[in-house]
């Protein structure tokens, strides 16, 4: 049997276990026990994985490969491997996820719904990264759609039905273009390839003609960029963000604007490489209008949650920047920054969370004396913000440091222009960031209400630990991320070099 | 790795220990058992540097006649390209063996005076983390042997400097003042990173040492990378000037210097370490690292460094005359002797008649880190006494503070570069050697001279004497040795620092320079200083009407000076006018009106389009067979048409 199967059985057993469970603690228990489980078995997978790795050789891209027909008419098969992109993403979702639960563990409302909804967020994840063939990959793409909307919907907060709708909507015309791209390159292999497939690793070894490659190209990388937040169809995720409940806002903003970000890396760009040299600068220009627009209009907001939503449209400009420049180290730093930004972001969601649970505010001229008062939550935040503005040290700095490196092998006064603007975010991120700790975190109490706020319980602080001992471990130890993901990134990048021959 | 190797790792490492152990678990220790951690961990590392300085410059590091460098450890941290990575490691020459012993010497001496200075604050533990974060990054900074672990270096040295001035966190004074700092060099890292990464470009490395063979070599191919040109500079010119912003941000040259005066909101031990003695000597250190870069191929780039320390000095000595606040005029005072040692590094060029002044450069920079640090240490002892920053409120305290007292007129000496105080001898290098090469600025340096005579003994009087002395009970020296200690100390490193003959360690090449004082070119800055003095004691030394006839005479020069040129509102005035209302504002009206109306509006239209054909489907079998019959109706009449 497939070793991959066990991350999708884990969740499973999880999700069955939830739903006969007759107390919540019960539940609670299984849910994180499941996601611990998880956790574990991704990082066997992972160590399992590099040691085959040095004996594979580049030559093989995937590792634990599998398939079996679902539906053989179409040629959809459920095809399933892995390399240490998908790899680094599935152990982000895992501590995500485990965080996630943590965080939650004070929910009384419909206890079996919710975590049966998170839950099943995290195995559309795990089958979105581990999946192969496009239809299946889309399958999974469109299965963590709805459990948003009912997160949103049942558990939110403010003007929930509205963010719920259009989240859910926005990221539906996102799958609807991800649809028609991926049906385009089924039946375009048919027609120039000489057989119609969903699977990746075939796809990438037919070149189609490039205006097709170019059209296909940017519907992909449009579609996938809806999820990735991409500038001007960012408007979900402030209000998205802002309405959720802790825990979904943590998995909206850690892992599933990730499914895009890889989205755009593995299929847009890694199967259209012709597509993605000639019009690539389309979403240069939007990536760099992003990190730039994003970080000013996160300036501007007084809510926590909008406040960090603004900056994750930014940062995850840098995702869609490293992606859309083609060079290897961009690539590098696109999925490093990915890993940095969920965990980053999972961190001030989860901070922020529960400063919201004490004094029913997220409004920073409201807030002050966070850290006098709950020292443990004004540190978490104020690690997550040192981590935001690329504090070295922490997992932000290397990924942003490997994308600016990497976007300056570009030459060209273009690529130039679109590096220094990314560059210059790096001010802007520091003033909003140091305004949030300025005014919410530091500062006396101004609200007398405020002084008997208990500081984290044992899962808040367990939470936070493990995001924080994320961050560090990037941080400080970056080689572990470029070791496993070096080879693939280079695959990535040889579809561009051949493309060129 | 021989026992030099390891002490310079353990050297590096130690603070860092402390750090992480402070930070984990300081909430559950007493101060006492922080306050030993903290100490007693850089104390060591000041043994460990002292003991590395003897055997390099003794020992191991003079190969045939000059110093070279010693990569003591290096590995691979993160790989970019093929081409550029990051490199972790430590390096042992001239320049970063002063620098270990300045950083730990000073950082003990503070930590030490700390104990007493901090005792009964709240956070203690958390100071002393933070010292120790500080203390650990700004060691890895100097033994950088990669231009990207310097920086990383250099922005941890500034996140700690962060930290620290925010220590007092409730305050807004200390939030707004610790935000300031670290944004405004951040703007400057901006210039640094973009410097580097062009750097890197052209050099194909980001190794220090790789950079300065490819780059300062006449005629290397790597040259060529940087072949075009921009208003008149040079393209690696331009790309050094970037490098130099950032160095600029750290240092604190005008237009980056506001950020300093308000950094004083931190402890004063923390003044006297980080804004006084090491950090903000940063941007010198990159520049005299990559010295070599300068000299040779960017001389254009080292004039306006030059320049650029000429007027900064001149231009925050003339603040510091004004100032009231005890720690900004120390503060400005800074700035404008940092300025001096840009300024030497600008004046000077490769080649052993020409290199002068980077020596002079480090000299002053070595010179400086003792009376500076004990000028901040003695004012921490009399705002302890006195309860206040102000000028207004002190006087007369030569009785009730006698250690302070002599201490500080020692480091007012030295700095005033009065012989034989250690200030004297660097000063007059860096004198000597803008002499030789540019006149102005040697002027420059000159009348700066007799300003920061004037200024300090401003100070001094004004604190010392001007009133007669009461010994009131609570404003007597109450702090105990570990206040003195350090000030005893620094104040014997401020009498003898200057003895050492300094060019014979560290000089831009390896090879011993000969620092040589001419009476003849003492003379003059001698008596410059002494003028200042003099003015000083006229004017301060007992009550009189002296300063206000003098303000009152230069009312509109005074009144720019006491309020700094009015730089801050300039800034005031592009942050909050430019970015937040002309730039912030509108993103944030555009994004919610425009593209958020956008989605919003689609989704109307769609509402709209579906109310509009509802009555279509209305359910009712005579509309149903009224649309059926029209349309059958309209097919019929277009086949009729057709086909008839």
């Amino acid at each position: 049997m497939n070793v991959l199967y066990i991350l999708l059985i884990i969740p499973l057993l999880s999700l069955l276990g939830v739903l006969v469970a007759k107390k919540d603690r019960a539940i609670k228990i299984i849910s994180l026990a499941g996601s611990i489980l998880q956790l574990l078995a991704a990082t066997v997978i992972t160590i399992y994985y590099v040691c085959l790795r040095g004996d594979a050789g580049s030559s093989a891209s995937m590792l634990f490969e599998s398939s079996f027909d679902w539906f053989a008419p179409l040629n959809i098969a459920f095809s399933i491997g892995v390399d240490g992109i998908s790899l680094i993403m599935i152990l982000l979702t895992a501590v995500v996820v485990i965080a996630g639960i943590l965080v939650s563990w004070k929910i009384e409302k419909q206890t079996r719904e919710f975590f049966f909804l998170i839950i099943l967020l995290s195995l559309s994840a795990y089958g979105f990264f581990i999946s192969t063939n496009l239809f299946v990959l889309f399958f999974f793409l469109e299965l963590a759609v709805v459990p948003k909307y009912l997160l949103i919907g049942i558990w939110g907060s403010g003007k929930k039905e509205y963010s719920a709708m259009k989240l859910a909507l926005m990221l539906m015309f996102g799958s609807a273009l991800v649809f028609l791209g991926i049906s385009g390159l089924y039946y375009m292999a048919g027609e120039y390839g000489g057989h119609a497939t969903w699977n990746i690793q075939e796809l990438a070894k037919i070149s189609l003609p490039v205006h097709v490659q170019e059209i296909l190209y940017v519907i992909l990388f449009t579609g996938f960029g809806v999820f990735t937040a991409m500038f001007p169809f960012h408007t979900w995720a402030p209000d998205g963000h802002s309405s959720a409940p802790t825990a979904a806002s943590m998995f909206l903003a850690g892992i599933s604007m990730k499914l895009g970000g890889y989205g755009i890396l593995r299929v847009a760009t890694y199967l259209l490489p012709a597509g993605a040299q000639n019009l690539s600068w389309i979403f240069i220009i939007l990536a760099s209008v992003a990190i730039m627009y994003g970080a000013f209009a996160t300036l501007m907001q007084r809510d926590l949650k909008y406040m960090n939503a603004y900056s994750s449209v930014s940062h995850c400009g840098f995702i869609i920047l490293g992606v859309a420049m083609v060079t290897k180290a961009a690539f590098t730093g696109a999925v490093m920054q990915m890993v940095s930004h969920g965990i980053m972001t999972a961190l001030f969601f989860a901070s922020i969370g529960m400063i919201y649970d004490r004094t029913h505010t997220r409004d920073v001229d409201k807030l002050g004396g966070i850290l006098k008062q709950t020292p443990f939550i004004g540190t978490a935040f104020i690690i997550a913000g040192l981590c935001s503005l690329g504090l070295p040290g922490f997992s932000g700095f290397v990924s942003e440091m490997t994308i600016f490196v990497g976007s300056w092998e570009r030459t060209g006064l273009f690529y130039r222009i679109a590096t220094v603007l990314a560059t210059a975010s790096i001010v802007v991120t520091a003033v909003y960031i140091l305004r949030a700790i300025g005014f919410a975190i530091w500062g006396s109490i101004k609200n007398k209400e405020y002084l008997i706020l208990k500081d984290a319980t044992w899962s808040e602080r367990g939470a936070a630990i493990l995001l924080i001992a994320a961050i560090i471990i990037i941080g400080v130890a970056p080689f572990l991320v470029t070791i496993l993901i070096d080879a693939d990134t280079s695959n990535i990048y040889r579809q561009f070099l051949l493309n060129n021959i | 790795m021989d026992s030099y190797g390891i002490s310079s790792l353990a050297l590096v490492l130690l603070p860092l220990l402390s750090f992480i152990i402070l930070a984990v678990a300081g909430k559950h220790f007493s101060p006492k058992i922080s306050a030993l951690i903290g100490t007693s961990s850089i104390v060591i590392s000041a043994i460990l540097a002292f003991y590395i300085a003897g055997g390099y410059f003794f020992e191991f590091g003079n190969i045939s006649g000059a110093f070279t460098k010693q990569i003591i450890l290096q590995f691979n941290w993160l790989q970019f390209t093929n081409d550029l990575s990051i490199n972790m490691g430590i390096v042992l020459d001239p320049l970063s063996v002063m620098m270990l012993v300045v950083i730990t010497t000073i950082s003990a001496m503070v930590h030490i005076y700390s104990i007493n200075y901090m005792h009964g604050e709240e956070y203690f533990e958390r100071y002393y983390s933070y010292l120790s974060l500080f203390t650990f990054s700004m060691l890895g900074l100097v033994v950088s042997v990669n231009i990207f672990q310097m920086y990383i270096f250099w922005e941890l040295v500034g996140a700690s400097s962060f930290l620290l001035i925010g220590f007092y966190f409730t305050k807004p004074s200390a939030i707004a003042a610790a935000k300031k700092a670290f944004i405004v060099t951040r703007f400057a890292d901006f210039g640094l990173l973009i410097g580097i990464l062009m750097l890197s470009a052209g050099a194909k490395s980001l190794d220090f040492f790789t950079i300065i063979e490819r780059l300062a070599t006449p005629g290397s191919a790597y040259l060529a990378n940087f072949s075009g040109s921009f208003i008149g500079m040079s393209a690696l010119s331009w790309t050094l000037l970037l490098v130099f912003i950032g160095g600029a941000g750290k240092s604190a040259m005008f237009p980056f210097h506001i950020w300093l005066p308000d950094a004083m909101e931190g402890p004063t031990p923390v003044s006297a370490l980080i804004h006084a003695a090491t950090m903000v000597v940063a941007g010198v250190f990159l520049v005299g690292r990559l010295f070599p870069v300068f000299a040779v191929s960017a001389p254009d780039a080292l004039l306006i460094i030059g320049y650029t320390g000429a007027f900064t000095a001149l231009f925050a000595a003339i603040i510091a005359c004004t100032q009231t606040d005890i720690k900004r005029v120390l503060a400005y005072s800074t700035i404008s002797q940092i300025a001096y040692m840009m300024f030497a590094l600008g004046v000077a060029g490769w080649g052993a008649d020409k290199s002068e002044g980077f020596t002079a450069s480090m000299f002053h920079l070595f010179t400086h880190a003792f009376f500076k640090a004990l000028l901040f240490l003695g004012a921490g002892a009399i705002i302890h006494a006195v309860g206040s920053n102000e000028l207004k409120n002190m006087g007369g305290l030569r009785k009730s503070l006698p250690i302070t007292h002599i201490t500080f007129l020692i480091a007012c000496l030295a700095i005033s570069s009065i012989p034989p105080f250690a200030g004297f001898f660097s000063k007059e290098a860096i004198l000597s050697s803008a002499m030789h090469s540019n006149p102005l600025i040697y002027y420059v340096g000159l009348f700066t001279g007799g300003l920061t005579a004037f200024y300090m003994f401003r100070l001094y009087f004004r604190i010392f004497w001007f009133k007669k002395p009461e010994v009131h009970a609570h404003n007597h020296e109450m702090h105990t040795w570990f206040m003195n200690i350090p000030l005893i100390l620094l104040a014997i490193g401020s009498v003898v620092a200057g003895l050492i003959p300094f060019g014979h360690f560290v000089s831009a090449n390896g090879e011993p320079v000969e620092l040589t004082i001419h009476l003849g070119s003492v003379v003059l800055p001698v008596l410059v200083a002494l003028t200042g003095i003099a003015t000083a004691y006229l004017y301060f030394a007992r009550e009189s009407f002296r300063p206000e006839q003098s303000v009152a005479r230069f009312r509109l020069f005074y009144s720019w000076a006491i309020n700094k040129f009015y730089i801050d509102e300039i800034y005031l005035f592009i942050t909050k006018k430019v970015l937040f209302n002309l730039i912030g504002k509108p993103i944030a009206w555009v994004d919610r009106e425009i593209i958020n109306g956008a989605i919003n509006g689609t989704a109307r239209l769609s509402m709209k389009t579906s109310e509009m054909i509802k009555p279509i489907q209305s359910g009712r079998t005579q509309t149903y067979a009224m649309f059926f019959m029209g349309g059958a109706l309209v097919l019929a009449a277009i086949l009729i048409f057709k086909f008839v």
